[in-house]
């Protein structure tokens, strides 16, 4: 049996999956991040039934990539539950009555049933079943309230005979349920829901905005070198250090093999910044340096996320990123490639048109430095004081909104406009946020870290091969003449496309002037993200959409270069 | 309660109530636009509005919906009387 799970965007229904089938996914407080559809397994009297989470829809007519996704899902399903908003009785009710004209057996969920006492909303249950003629239950998904009864009731789901003939129809069938069954007492507004309304005005909203981001990038390093600090740092230095030690001496403290897996020792030890070897720095730079601050990164967004604030970003941003050929819901892939460009790519399908995903996709990939990259940029450039990281740092967000401005003026096609629903701020679940936080560190593990070290393992067998000799002296007039610096750091560019650890590395010990080093980091941080954006560049674009955005990159990497070179 | 002046969304000032008229525009828009929540006939109120043409966010039925300017300007609403 196929159990369709279907409701509106934003009344719970990814939670309520998790419930009902314990399975690992992803809930949000934004719409669209269910149109990639989740499939779990339910027992149902000793019968195993498939359950499937359907893109969130307000209606069956659709209006939406994902709306159209969902109408096609209703044709293969046995079942549906339609899981409604309690507290948005009338809104939801539309897609109800669309599902009971249907040829399909339907049972109705309520959800968010505790914030209707808050509410002053009041529901006779017995007398809403009677009236749709199938079971309804009051559920609170969260908490897994309800849950039992709702699937103890799905035996008795019913298709009545229904027929509107049009919307205006519908519409106002709704009405006459809605005032039967339901009666809203007035109440006064509570807290949050007064910030709510000022966090979404530009003033004090931009205010508000600009707290919550300095706050929440505090509590990213707090946690972050907590982790390396206290964990990840002690784990490589007191136990992978001896078992490398031993390997070296095993391997005779040199040669081909030596060099590729350990690499150079330092002072007779292995250093995990230095040695530059696939199982010493390289292992230590995705999992000891970037991983604690991808960690940290994503448990503060999924807060965020699912306390229902970042819509309120996405509107009061959405002027200026129109202006770059964006709408405010960019902000949310633009903001996941902060921790890492992959995951930021693969968020642009919540984006509607083709245009906007190009636009978006080439910006993070060009002018987004990932945690791995950001933490190299302090590690290189904040030794020479912090002004010049901010220098690296201003450089990429100018970048990002110069080529917005450009890329909007050439790329063909429209952005559509913003119309979408502002969720009540709510207490974010910790069980989702910790399910959701999982699923994207796997993410991050399985899509991420496979390509990086296949890109650690060619560059390092290339470099024992003294291949980027060649390149360098190729690449070298570009390196020195436009961006001024010395012919040595050409290699390390060229290795930046496969392992930025190494190119970093590689420029730290030329000696580099601040300016040198801020327009080499700004460089590396522009050309070539990394092997494995590269990758899902070209999954989500196509073969074309990622050589535009390459041809993209290359050039603006020049030209800033050369610019920095002249202003610095 | 009496209804009187009529604007549109897009006009509207931070705060004050209407009631829908007409939402103007192409099929797909009202559809839209309709699916959720946003009626004819329908109280709203408006919660705020970005600078320089920026989105307008709307309560109705106590949801707040944010809509870009040009569908907000689509939107005729008759406002209530203080």
């Amino acid at each position: 049996m196929k159990i369709l799970l279907m409701g509106n965007p934003n009344v719970g229904k990814s939670v309520f999956f998790s419930r009902l089938t314990g399975i690992r996914v992803i809930a949000s407080n934004y719409p669209g991040t269910t149109v990639k559809f989740t499939k779990g397994y339910l027992k149902l009297g000793g019968e195993l039934a498939e359950v499937i989470d359907v893109p969130g829809t307000y209606t069956l007519e659709p209006t939406s990539k994902a709306e159209e996704v969902a109408t096609k899902m209703l044709k293969d399903g046995d079942l549906v539950i339609n899981v409604v908003d309690a507290t948005n009785l009338e809104r939801n009710l539309f897609l109800t009555l669309q599902l009971l004209e249907r040829d399909i057996p339907v049972v109705v969920a309520l959800n968010i049933w505790d914030d209707t006492k808050h509410r002053g909303i009041h529901i006779d249950v017995n007398n809403l079943e009677q009236v749709l003629g199938v079971p309804v239950v009051p559920t609170v998904a969260v908490t897994g309230e309800g849950m039992k009864e709702l699937v103890s009731r799905i035996s008795e789901a019913a298709s009545p005979p229904v027929s509107y003939r049009t919307r205006d129809e519908r519409w106002a069938g709704v009405g006459r349920i809605v005032q039967q069954v339901q009666t809203v007492t007035h109440r006064h507004h509570t807290w949050l829901e007064r910030l709510g309304d000022a966090s979404i005005k530009p003033f004090p909203g931009i205010l508000i905005a600009a707290l919550v981001m300095l706050v929440s990038f505090m509590v990213i390093r707090f946690i972050g070198e907590g982790l390396i600090g206290y964990i990840f740092e002690p784990l490589f230095n007191n136990l992978w250090a001896p078992v490398m030690m031993r390997l070296s001496e095993f391997l005779g403290s040199g040669g081909f093999l030596h060099n590729i897996l350990v690499g150079k020792l330092i002072n007779g030890e292995v250093d995990f910044f230095q040695s530059f070897g696939i199982l010493t720095t390289g292992l230590y730079i995705p999992f000891g340096a970037v991983l604690p601050y991808i960690l940290s990164f994503y448990l503060v967004l999924g807060f965020l996320e699912d306390s229902g604030y970042l819509p309120r970003v996405a509107v009061l941003l959405d002027t200026l990123m129109h202006r770059l050929g964006m709408h405010g819901y960019a902000i949310i892939p633009t903001l996941l490639g902060l921790g890492c460009n992959v995951p930021g790519i693969l968020a642009t399908r919540i984006l509607e048109s083709r245009r906007e995903r190009f636009i978006v996709a080439t910006l993070i990939s060009i002018g987004v430095p990932c945690a791995a990259l950001q933490a190299m940029v302090i590690g290189l450039v904040g030794g020479e004081g912090w002004q010049y990281v901010a220098i690296v740092y201003g450089t990429l967000f100018v970048v990002w909104v110069i080529l917005g401005l450009i890329l909007n003026l050439i790329v063909k096609g429209f952005s559509p406009e913003l119309l979408v629903e502002i969720p009540p701020y709510r207490l974010p679940p910790m069980r989702m946020v910790a399910l959701k936080l999982w699923a994207r560190i796997l993410g991050f593990l399985r899509e991420a870290v496979p390509v990086v070290m296949l890109g650690i393992f060619v560059v390092t067998i290339l470099y024992a091969l003294n291949v980027f000799d060649y390149i360098s002296n190729f690449a070298a007039p570009v390196v020195s003449g436009f961006f001024g610096l010395p012919q040595e750091a050409t290699a390390a560019l060229a290795i930046g496309f496969l392992r930025k650890d190494m190119a970093i590395g590689m420029l730290s010990v030329l000696n580099l002037t601040a300016n040198q080093l801020v327009i080499g980091s700004v460089v590396l941080a522009m050309f070539f993200p990394c092997i494995a954006s590269f990758v899902v560049l070209a999954r989500e674009l196509g073969f074309k959409g990622m050589l535009a955005a390459t041809g993209i990159m290359i050039v603006a990497s020049l030209v800033v270069g050369s610019l920095l070179n002249l202003i610095l | 309660m009496t209804f009187n002046r009529q604007t549109t969304v897009a006009q509207m000032r931070t705060g004050e109530r209407g009631r829908i008229i007409e939402i103007t525009g192409g099929h797909g828009l009202t559809r839209r636009v309709e699916a959720m929540g946003i009626r004819p006939g329908k109280k709203i109120a408006k919660v705020s509005s970005m600078l320089m043409r920026g989105p307008v966010t709307i309560q109705v039925d106590g949801v707040q919906v944010a809509i870009g300017f040009g569908i907000a300007r689509r939107i005729l609403v008759e406002l209530e009387s203080k």
